[in-house]
């Protein structure tokens, strides 16, 4: 085991798999000579060369389409967005065409694509840099999703996400890149859709995703140290497919829930987890479901109201605490 | 007065052999009788959704596909019967696709906006105005990047050039030198829109001048041998130096722009539709090779027999097709099982 940060468990997931399969090239903006726009790609144009390590005009929608047109061609590009607000440009040639040619041609073409960059909000970023674009992907049929919160998950569903034969949008947490964890020596794969554990609890589910993930964590341990409840933490590492097993079996456990996004509330991934929670659970429920959620507005400047506009531990604190009847 | 051999090898055949022309002249017919019998699988309710009939356009695809080699890849838009058809995927697989079959090319899952072929590096059959002009440019990177010398052929219609897929994609062939003919089917309209009217230049093919090192030049895309010859010099330089080039072919549609509207209308009139007529590409062959001494009326009258009969067996085959079963709806979504289960939300079905 080594200590290092999601950042550099990026980098080692890249080089790894760039090392082991010589179809796998990265393109985007800045990733070559100035090192990528957060780092990401340090030191991989030295080692690959220009071919494989591109960078690229900013042309979102081209270079997007570009590296669908090479990964129907039998290479498997990682396509890095310097951050997903940008990818909106590119939004056509993920889903008409990432998503779309297996089926459309009756499964004779195969997409295997990475789609990567950071997500979410980081600090004072304002209305256009802070999404969270994560449900506008989960959506699409065709397209796999991933969302790291850890270093050990992000080496592990990257190096899955390059190896998929189908489209993956790899959704890194922009805040998330200086977090530090324990990550294992040898080869580590994380199978795309298979939600995690991050704390056993017996009281309440929490069932959360990414940077949240960090948030449910410290609201966890002060509801233990404070309250005497101990809450179950689900992190679901994917999005899509979304792993309903794992968190439908954790409610029929702790028999109450809570669902913690950062993102927009309405048609939130949230609202998907809660139907699939009373749809297979709702004898289990103590109490009706609570969302925890961004506030539904555009993300403002004002650090003041930013920090009330992101979901805090207090927020996830006082909602346990509602569908545990303390309040 | 009958010409020499050697003006006919100089003159308007441009000494392309005749099994060339044949070949072109097969094409060109196979597209239109097609279409007529696709037109008339329309009416009858055997064929749905958008349709876009090429009618008008033959000389495009025939002509530009004919300089490919085997091993090179084709694009085209939604109107795609013909590219495909002349691309080599069946004329059975191209009519059992338009009537939502299994056996259709894509299995009956893209119809008539979507035919894919694997096998002949058929790459679509592409419904969003733009979109696979990058597609075009990423296989042409793959190509390059394997260090193979394989061309990527794709087709475009008119309007796609005040967007900004085509910019996009213009300059990064161009950039990274990508073995890329792009053609632009210029036939003056997209939809009713007729293109001088929102497009800031006259001549479409300048638009690549933004571009260094991007060839470009204009044709009669009503003369298939102009088309032929253009292609055969693009292709060429593609596969020998990696280098792009646009062509804008200036075609006419005779029909309408779907089949849900008029061939004329309030966008253009009766006269003109019939001017373009008069100019057909299909007829100019012919007269050509006739006068060359290259074709009898009679051969030709057994080459459009041959053709009408190979289209009707096409539909029999489509008719005779099974419908896709309900399994076909998650058949192909992903390459691998997905995890939990693609249905496992969609209940009461
Ligand atoms: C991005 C996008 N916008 C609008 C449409 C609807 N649409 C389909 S075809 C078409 C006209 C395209 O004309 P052109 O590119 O000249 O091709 P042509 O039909 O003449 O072959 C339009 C507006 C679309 N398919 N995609
Ligand atoms: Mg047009």
């Amino acid at each position: 085991m080594a200590l290092i940060t999601y950042r550099e468990a990026l980098n080692r997931a890249l080089r790894e798999e760039m090392r082991r399969d010589d179809r796998v090239f990265i393109m985007g903006e800045e990733v070559g000579e100035y090192d990528g726009a957060y780092k990401v790609s340090k030191g991989l144009l030295d080692e690959f060369g220009e071919m494989r390590v591109r960078d690229t005009p900013i042309a979102e929608n081209g270079f997007a389409g570009l590296g669908v047109g090479a990964a129907v061609a039998g290479l498997r590009p990682v396509v890095e967005f310097m951050t997903w607000n940008f990818a909106l440009l590119a939004y056509d040639a993920i889903v008409n065409s990432a998503a779309k040619m297996r089926h459309m041609s009756g499964g004779q073409f195969t997409v295997p694509i990475v789609f990567r960059g950071p997500g979410g909000s980081a600090l004072q970023l304002a209305a256009q840099h802070s999404q969270v674009p994560d449900p506008w992907y989960a959506n699409i049929p065709g397209l796999k999703v991933c969302t790291p919160a850890t270093p050990a998950d992000a080496l592990g569903l990257l190096k899955s996400a390059i190896r998929d034969d189908d489209p993956v949008v790899f959704i890194e947490g922009e805040l998330l890149y200086n977090v530090k964890g324990e990550v294992p020596d040898d080869e580590h794969l994380v199978p795309i859709g298979l939600a995690d554990i991050k704390r056993v609890g017996e009281d309440v589910t929490i069932v959360t995703h990414s940077k949240m993930v960090h948030v449910a964590m410290q609201a966890a341990e002060k509801l233990a140290a404070e309250h005497e409840v101990e809450a179950e933490v689900v992190d679901l590492r994917s999005l899509r497919p979304l792993d309903l097993d794992t968190y439908v079996a954790s409610v029929k456990k702790t028999n109450r829930a809570v669902v913690l996004e950062e993102g927009w509330p309405v048609a939130g991934i949230g609202a998907q987890i809660v139907d699939d929670i009373q749809r297979e659970a709702f004898d289990y429920l103590d109490a009706p479901v609570a969302r925890v959620s961004g506030l539904d507005v555009p993300m403002h400047y004002a650090r003041a109201l930013e920090k009330l506009i992101v979901p805090d531990a207090e927020a996830v604190i006082r909602a346990v605490k509602h569908v545990c009847y303390l309040d | 007065m009958a010409k020499t051999e050697d003006e006919i090898m100089q003159g308007d055949l441009q000494g392309i052999p005749r099994e060339k022309l044949m070949e072109m002249l097969r094409w060109m017919v196979l597209s239109r009788r097609f279409e007529e019998k696709t037109a008339e699988a329309y009416q009858t309710g055997k064929i749905g959704g958008f349709c876009h009939l090429y009618i008008g356009q033959e000389a495009v695809a025939a002509g530009a596909i004919a300089a490919l080699r085997e091993d090179d890849y084709v694009f085209t838009a939604y109107r795609d019967h013909a590219q495909a058809l002349v691309r080599g995927v069946s004329s059975d697989a191209v009519m059992a696709e338009l009537y939502g079959r299994v056996g259709g090319a894509s299995r009956g899952a893209g119809g008539s906006m979507h035919i894919f072929d694997r096998d002949v590096n058929f790459m679509g059959g592409h419904g969003i105005v733009g979109t696979h002009l990058p597609l075009a440019a990423g296989v042409g990177y793959a190509i390059k990047y394997r260090g193979g010398d394989q061309v990527v052929l794709c087709f475009f219609g008119d309007s796609v050039v005040n967007g900004g897929p085509f910019h996009e994609a213009f300059n990064m062939v161009a950039k990274w030198e990508l073995p890329v003919v792009y053609v632009v089917e210029n036939n003056s309209y997209g939809m009713g829109t007729d293109i001088d009217r929102v497009a800031a230049v006259d001549d479409l093919f300048t638009r690549a001048c933004a571009y260094q090192g991007k060839k470009a030049e204009q044709v009669d895309g009503m003369d298939v041998l102009a088309v032929y010859d253009a292609t055969n010099r693009a292709v060429e330089r593609a596969r020998e130096t990696s280098r792009p080039t646009f062509i804008e072919a200036r075609t006419y549609r005779y029909l309408g722009h779907s089949m849900s509207d008029p061939a004329h209308g309030t966008y253009r009139s009766r006269e003109e539709v019939q001017a373009e007529r008069d100019n057909d590409a299909i007829n100019s062959l012919v007269d050509r090779m006739e006068e060359a001494g290259l074709l009898t009326e009679e051969e030709y009258k057994e080459l459009d027999a041959a053709v009408i009969e190979e289209v009707e067996r096409a539909a029999e085959f489509a008719e005779a097709s099974p419908v896709p079963g309900r399994d076909e709806i998650y058949a192909h979504v992903y390459a691998d099982e997905f995890r939990g289960g693609l249905d496992r939300r969609d209940a009461w079905r």
